[in-house]
């Protein structure tokens, strides 16, 4: 990469959607024969930057140009034209299709009498064999791959066309290790091949491993590039997250008193729940009154703990006691019959129903749990939704207004009190604050606190590091689905303290081959 | 990522043929299988058949089973490429009625035969082509749209006639029909195939072709399999999809010429529920209505058991001919279930 021009370079990029500016200003290069990392948290603008360099995206202001040449891309197979693959997060292979047609679906070898098998077959295994895949039999469907061979598979789709420049949009977040590691050796004999790969991904530690140099976006705009052996950890990350060590030190987010002292038997427990590719087996317990808090970088598989707790995915390992009984939480509904509710991160997918009203959104657990052949009376739900409006200050506080026309923070709101109408035991809230107003936050943080003190075991997912402080007693910091520590919360623990388990844990591990 | 096959061990379960090549590549590709058992059932039909009423294995019974069902099969192959895609044609049937009442009218009044053929078949291709338009850039599911286009069709047949229009005698569209003797058996038993058959069988080869040999039949099965996906490959996934619905549209119209060249009339409520028989017999052939795999010769499969079971009911006697559809439904079933099993199995034992 020394000496030779950039293959890539975006120059002041701007996007702009109603209402956000996706991207501000920002640069970007790419060099032939490097790994290049794009780092942010989450509505940084990565996926922005991916989307404009694939044609997805129409950019508003600045140019691409592409190996000295400048480029308007009106869609993907512009870029594709101009020498560029990418390969998503998701395998986008047809499962039906045999190996070899996939990877050659769209390039097939044509002669007179349409598509030549044969030689399209030979095109597919010389393709294969270059990423080290001599072994698959062409002719079985893609279908019967593990997951983690697909996406090899979709590798070599995108270098049938001998690209310049090959994305790969967090390829390894559905992999395990040794997966992880077959995919790395490959990216390398392509990047040694001069191919320039840009790569992104949420797991640090693969960063290290892989990259030669990182791009760090926060909020829409660069914050710098950088060369990755000149960027330790703890650097990176608080240039991820905007807030630098002194900074993080002086916020103040230690936590006044540990209030709440686990004794007996706890509410919950659960040993080495987990399941594969997306939580390693992990011991949680959880005492009634108690705030725990998840911590971590996005991605780091907290919201995937929170699911198999909450049965809306089956774990693979481990076990879960529920007061002091063995049970088998296996689906949502048996949760909420075991009172346990979970809001989630999703609050506009999964959450609230747009176009029904704040009193239909609130009861709906409710009365799902009741079953729905016993609805609940209209006396009912407006006795409910009074007191979960009023307990929860939802503005305006209008029973038959439509949710769409509530702000993010009162709908966050809404759907608290959905599950707190539901009398749970254990609430699981994911990222109930994203998003919102700083009034709504303190109020829903407000509402948190004054559940555990009427005995309430609450999870508290929060990408807001501070966040997570104040409000936890007890927190399990999280790293690539994994659990890396539990901390005591008490006035040593700040924000800062978390940074460090994260960034340290990956510095100690520095120089092993996984 | 749930169609998923066995690895191809040769040990594909049911009843593959032994011979090992065979079972290699059913194992490799085991959505055959399905179409596999529509043939076993096909024959084990001619058998019963044969054994308890006679008189099946001989040229004119087989000759009558082409000759009665070439519209059906060649409606059956036009389902089977918006099947694949995982879409879904009502309007076959009524394009059917349209396009015969239409054809007949034109001719008897004195158009050139070869020129109303050409306009029954056109007919097809521009309501095949307003169903996928809607599909493609308005955004209808293909249920609706096709509805629609169904309603339209048989709403037009009728401005034209309600009553039977009667192609007259002399008239050279019948010609299509004419029996051309291959083998002249004893008495009767001949082996004799119409124009109408020769079309069938060049559809159903064109489309095999078109399926497995060129691009525009792969991006079928591709978008099938997952349409999303296809159109991040780069496929030309609007096109396709618009140009399935012509081909179906288009087929329905040659079904339309081959129909009325061979029953000399056309009425407006010809071909009610046709569309339905042909959606039964692509299923019985193995494709799986969800899109992304079958086999056109399934289909035709499908719509010779379709055929041969009436055949076979009539040659009963002692069976109402009401129970047709009851038994149409059974089979139906039975290959549903069957489909659905297989899969079950597959996901088990790569899952």
């Amino acid at each position: 990469m020394t000496g030779a021009p950039p293959i890539v370079e975006m120059k002041d990029i701007s996007i702009s959607f109603p209402g956000v500016k996706a991207l501000d200003a920002v640069d970007f290069r790419l060099f032939p024969g490097e790994v290049h990392t794009l780092m942010g948290e989450n509505g940084a603008g990565k996926s922005t930057i991916i989307k404009a360099l694939t044609g997805v995206y129409k950019i508003d202001e600045g140019e691409i140009l592409v190996a000295g040449e400048q480029r308007r891309f009106g869609g993907t197979a512009d870029a594709q034209a101009a020498g560029i693959a990418t390969v998503y997060q998701e395998v986008n292979l047809c499962a039906n299709l045999s190996i070899g047609e996939n990877v050659m679906l769209g390039h097939e070898v044509r002669g007179p009498l349409g598509i030549n098998w044969k030689a399209t077959h030979r095109a597919a295994a010389e393709v294969l064999s270059m990423l080290g895949l001599e072994h698959l039999d062409l002719r079985r469907p893609l279908g019967t791959l593990s997951l983690a061979v697909q996406q090899l598979v979709a590798i070599s789709r995108a270098m049938v066309t001998k690209p310049k420049v090959l994305i790969l949009d967090e390829p390894t977040s559905s992999l395990d290790a040794t997966e992880v590691a077959h995919l790395f050796t490959i990216m390398r004999r392509l990047r040694d091949q001069g191919v320039a790969i840009l790569f992104v991904t949420h797991f640090l530690d693969q960063v290290y491993l892989i990259s030669d140099r990182v791009t760090v976006l926060r909020n829409g705009a660069l914050v710098g590039e950088y060369p990755i052996r000149e960027l330790d950890r703890t650097t990176l990350i608080s240039k991820m997250i905007g807030k630098d060590f002194a900074t993080l030190r002086s916020l103040g987010s230690e936590r006044q008193s540990h209030h709440y002292e686990p004794r007996g038997e706890p509410l919950l427990r659960a040993e080495d729940l987990g399941r594969k590719g997306s939580s390693e087996p992990t011991d949680v317990e959880l005492h009634r009154g108690e705030v725990l808090g998840l911590a971590g970088l996005l991605g780091s598989g907290r919201t995937e703990l929170a699911r198999l707790l909450y049965g809306a995915d089956r774990p693979d390992s481990g076990t879960i006691w529920l007061r002091g009984k063995k049970t088998d939480i296996h689906s949502p509904t048996a949760a909420l019959n075991q009172h346990i509710a979970f809001s989630s991160e999703n609050r506009r997918d999964e959450g609230i129903i747009r176009d029904l009203t704040v009193r239909e959104n609130l009861v709906l657990a409710v009365q799902a749990k009741r079953g729905w052949f016993r609805p609940l009376s209209r006396k009912e739900q407006d006795t409910l939704v009074r007191k979960y409006l009023t307990e929860l200050n939802v503005r305006p506080a209008d029973p038959e207004r439509p949710m769409k026309y509530l702000s993010g923070g009162n709908q966050q709101k809404v759907l608290l009190g959905r599950w707190l109408a539901t009398e749970p035991d254990l609430l699981i809230l994911d990222e109930p604050t994203r998003g919102i107003d700083v009034g709504a936050k303190a109020e829903i943080q407000a509402a948190v606190a004054a559940l555990a003190a009427k005995g309430v075991a609450v999870v508290f997912i929060s990408s807001e590091l501070e966040e997570v402080v104040r409000l936890s007693d007890r927190i399990i910091v999280m790293k690539d689905h994994r659990k890396l520590a539990e901390l005591e919360n008490g006035p040593h623990v700040t924000a800062e303290t978390i940074v460090a388990v994260i960034a340290d844990e990956g510095d100690d591990e520095e120089g092993e081959p996984e | 990522m749930t169609v998923t096959t066995r690895p191809p061990t040769g040990s594909a379960p049911g009843p593959a043929p032994s011979r090992p090549t065979l079972a290699d590549r059913l194992g490799a590709r085991l959505t055959a299988l399905p179409t596999v058992a529509a043939l076993l059932i096909f024959v084990g039909m001619i058998i019963y058949g044969e054994a308890s009423y006679g008189r099946i294995v001989q040229f004119n019974t087989l000759s009558n089973l082409l000759v009665n069902n070439s519209h059906l099969i060649i409606l059956a192959v036009g389902l089977t490429f918006v099947i694949l895609t995982g879409g879904i044609d009502l309007s076959v049937g009524a394009v059917i009625a349209f396009s015969s009442v239409a054809g007949v009218m034109l001719a008897n009044a004195g158009w050139p035969p070869a020129l109303a053929v050409l306009m029954m078949v056109l007919i097809g291709s521009v309501l095949g082509l307003v169903s996928g338009v809607l599909i493609q850039y308005f955004g209808v599911q293909p249920f609706i749209a096709t509805l629609a286009t169904m309603f339209l069709a048989r709403g037009l047949a009728s401005m034209l006639s309600t009553v039977p229009e009667r192609l007259e005698d002399d008239s050279a569209i019948r010609d299509l029909a004419a029996q051309l003797k291959i083998v002249d058996g004893d008495k009767v038993n001949d082996l004799v195939i119409t124009p109408g058959v020769i079309a069938a069988v060049v559809i159903v080869i064109a489309a095999v072709v078109v399926l497995h040999r060129t691009r525009f039949g792969r991006t079928v099965y591709a978008i099938g399999g997952s349409e999303q996906s296809a159109t991040l490959m780069g496929l030309p996934v609007s096109a396709t999809k618009l140009g399935i619905y012509v081909v179906s549209g288009t087929l329905a119209g040659v079904a339309a010429v081959v129909y009325t060249s061979r029953l000399g009339s056309a009425q407006n409520i010809t071909g009610i529920g046709w569309e339905l028989d042909a959606i039964a017999a692509v299923v019985i052939g193995g494709t799986l209505l969800t899109g992304g795999s079958g086999f056109v010769l399934g289909s035709v499969v499908g719509a010779l058991v379709l055929g041969l079971m009436n055949v076979l009911i009539t040659r009963d006697g002692g069976i109402r001919p009401e129970m047709t559809t009851i038994i149409t439904g059974g089979i139906l079933l039975v290959f549903v279930i069957l489909q659905r099993v297989i899969a079950a199995r597959r996901r088990s034992e790569t899952g």
